[in-house]
């Protein structure tokens, strides 16, 4: 069978499990459909919660990150798992011991202010709605590249998907449709990863083939540095991402940015008591864990075997070759060229790839195209076999675009994985995207349905009212989100970091504050609220343009530029900061929070009842 | 009335140790992450663990190993403190 066959096969059958699971789940309260009825069990929530957190860009672009950024790609895993740490032990249990459904709800009641509600509302929609469209962009990629429909279709088939189980079952149907994407997601990344470590390193276990030794007696990562130093490139191990003070402030955003996401606090509503909530954070981090330790060895080997697959070998070689050695089954070179990923611009006509230090030429491949009747034929040099790009050339001996993503998607094939593996890593990316958006839509949507309407605007409706609206308002967040996704704005690429900027400037500190401060009081909140989302979004436009336009930006995208070298993405720490100085300035001038509120801080802070 | 000053002290004691597990916990945290895996990578870097710089794999494999166990200690020694403190109904 061949790998487009396979993937139907694969994907369908996911599809197929999602949709059972969303009839058999149907919510039948609000307590249902906003926190699963409050009964999963730990582990089960710990799952659950892995797959919400990991999205289509932890599963299908982290290890490309990390690739070629080497020992800078850090930032990413410890900040993305560290960030649990700090769920775990200042937030969660304490949200579970509040227990009620939202974050907002929480904000408004413990700064006994509606105006503190909807300020958290709106922090809520801009983290979550920036963070759903890179999720609907991930689910159409993946059908447009690997079933070759048409990028429309593939969306259309991913929001119907969520719009079945998450309208239907709610948080409840979500919670048990993240624990088979999970299995599902986890499954398709670690089985391509253990064939390949154990084909470089001769070890299963890719965690241990990391430090382990290549088929030439060298420590794998040595064989890296050596190679890739030798093109031109910075050593894989030592290279710093921008400066040490810049990865400190981009690991701590991601850290505080990940405790302050609400999709992922909302899970810890759902289980059924404090020490449950403590144990699921750990049961969370290890399943997220079995992901990003992965990930780092996967990064390397793919850098080593992508690198020694194309470097100074002759184009029209490796086609034949990948022809030849497995009957036409893997033409990946030819392939990866056809979903943009990849393009080759022989500068020197050697015919040979050259693979160094550079970009190869200018802008993204901008493949040559013939239209034979109404059919569209892509251009491919007839001598060779390459696809031909029309874009200028520069100035280096580079001649090779490599997309990250392709680490993660076209590794299988590389490796000569058998079609159904590819197909796996397809349904895999799929879970991962589809988990994540129906976590952050049942964020979006709560908060609409109970904070907006049924906390503020129109209290008196009935809980069956309520249901009512919060599906109303579930496929209203599916089709804002499909709307972008079919028409992603021009901020879209960095779109989930700044997510997380905002998230952790806004929303981690005044619920830490909340918290462990019993005197803060409304004002101190709001003010801080305001201010660290303000100078974060300033910080940001302020480099990359006003909502990301670039030609507005005042001070340009420019290192002289950075605040302390500080790169726009990982300015949320520092916006935190702001957030936290701020609301300890105001909460001076004014009086501290009232004594029933002091006395429903120290009730959050004991697990139970005396 | 007794009884009700009791039972405030218990929650004040139970906090300020809930706040010192913390303290201590979010210090290793801190160490293994932004310490070992940032601020003296270099020097880490000297030392090897099987083929891979003791630094370099502190940033993308030892802290997160570190992070995973942290928490189930954390579980471990709040769990421990609810029975003490009688708060594990």
């Amino acid at each position: 069978m061949d790998v487009k066959t396979w993937t139907y096969i694969i994907v369908g059958f996911s599809f197929a499990l999602y949709i059972g699971i969303a009839i058999w789940s149907k919510a039948g309260s609000t307590k249902e459909f906003y926190v699963a009825g409050g009964n999963v069990s730990p582990i089960a929530n710990g799952m659950a919660t892995a797959a919400d957190w990991m999205s289509a860009a932890s599963f299908i672009s982290m290890a490309g990150l990390i690739a070629f950024a080497g020992y800078g790609g850090s930032v990413f895993l410890m900040g993305w798992t560290g960030g649990y740490v700090l769920l775990a032990l200042m937030l969660a249990p304490y949200m579970r011991k509040y227990g009620k459904f939202t974050v907002p709800e929480f904000i408004g009641e413990r700064f006994y202010s509606k105006t503190a509600r909807i300020v958290a509302v709106i922090c809520l929609i801009i983290v979550s709605v920036t963070y759903v469209i890179g999720q609907m962009k991930g689910v159409g990629v993946a059908f447009s590249r690997f079933l070759e429909t048409e990028y429309e279709t593939g969306l259309y088939v991913g929001m119907g998907i969520v719009f079945f189980y998450a309208v239907l079952g709610g948080m409840k149907g979500i919670t048990y449709t993240q624990i088979v994407q999970y299995v599902v997601l986890i499954f398709a990344y670690t089985v391509p990863a253990i064939f390949i470590s154990l084909e470089l390193t001769g070890n299963p276990i890719p965690q241990l083939g990391l430090i382990g030794n290549a088929d030439d007696g060298t420590p794998l990562l040595q064989k890296l540095d050596n190679i890739i130093t030798d093109l031109g490139f910075g050593k894989y191990t030592t290279s710093v991402m921008g400066s040490k003070l810049n990865m400190f402030a981009y690991t701590l955003s991601l850290m505080i940015g990940t405790a302050g996401l609400p999709h992922v606090i909302i899970r810890f509503f759902t289980v059924p008591k404090v020490s449950d909530a403590r144990l699921s954070a750990g049961w969370a981090l290890v399943f997220i864990a079995i992901l990003y330790t992965t990930a780092p060895a996967v990064a390397a080997m793919a850098r080593l075997n992508l690198t020694e697959a194309v470097n100074n070998r002759p184009y029209a070689e490796i086609l034949n070759k990948e022809k030849l050695e497995s009957n036409k089954k893997y033409k990946w070179i030819s392939q990866w060229e056809d979903t943009g990923l990849l393009a080759w611009i022989d500068k020197n006509n050697d015919q040979k790839i050259q693979y160094s230090l550079g970009t190869a030429f200018e802008g993204p491949p901008n493949f040559k195209e013939n239209i034979i009747n109404d059919k569209v034929i892509a251009e491919r040099n007839p001598n060779v076999g390459n696809r031909i790009i029309s874009n200028k050339p520069t100035n280096n001996d580079n001649e090779l675009y490599v997309d990250k993503d392709i680490i993660v998607l076209a590794n299988p094939e590389i490796a000569k994985l058998p079609g159904w593996v590819i197909a796996l890593v397809v349904a895999g990316g799929l879970a991962a995207a589809l988990s994540t958006a129906a976590g952050l839509l049942l964020a979006i949507s709560s908060a609409i349905s109970h904070d907006l309407l049924k906390g503020i605007i129109k209290p008196s409706i009935s809980e069956k009212q309520e249901l009512n609206a919060s599906r109303l308002a579930m496929v209203g967040a599916i089709l804002v989100a499909g709307y972008f996704g079919l028409n992603p704005p021009d901020f879209a690429a960095g779109t989930v970091a700044i997510a997380f900027g905002l998230a952790a400037s806004s929303i981690f500190p005044v619920l830490m504050m909340g918290i462990f401060s019993k005197k803060m009081n409304r004002q101190g909140a709001i003010a801080g609220m305001i201010a660290g989302m303000g100078i974060t979004l300033l910080y940001v436009f302020q480099h990359k343009g006003v909502l990301f336009i670039s030609s507005t930006s005042f001070l340009g995208n420019m290192e002289p530029n950075w605040f302390l070298g500080i790169t726009p993405n990982a300015f949320g720490a520092i916006g935190a900061l702001v957030n936290f100085a701020v609301a300890f300035a105001v909460s001076k001038t004014s009086d501290e929070a009232p004594k029933e509120i002091q006395d429903l801080v120290e009730n959050i802070r004991i697990p139970s009842e005396d | 009335m007794e009884n009700k000053l009791s039972s405030q002290e218990r929650r004040k004691a139970y906090w300020r140790s809930n706040l010192r597990i913390l303290a201590a916990l979010m210090s290793v945290w801190f160490i293994v992450s932004y310490g070992c895996g940032i601020l003296f990578v270099d020097t880490l870097n000297k030392i090897s663990i099987g083929g891979a710089k003791l630094g370099f794999w502190m940033a993308q494999q030892g802290s997160i190993y570190v992070f995973v166990i942290l928490i189930f200690v954390y579980v471990w020694l709040m769990n421990k403190l609810d029975r003490k403190h009688k708060f594990n109904n």
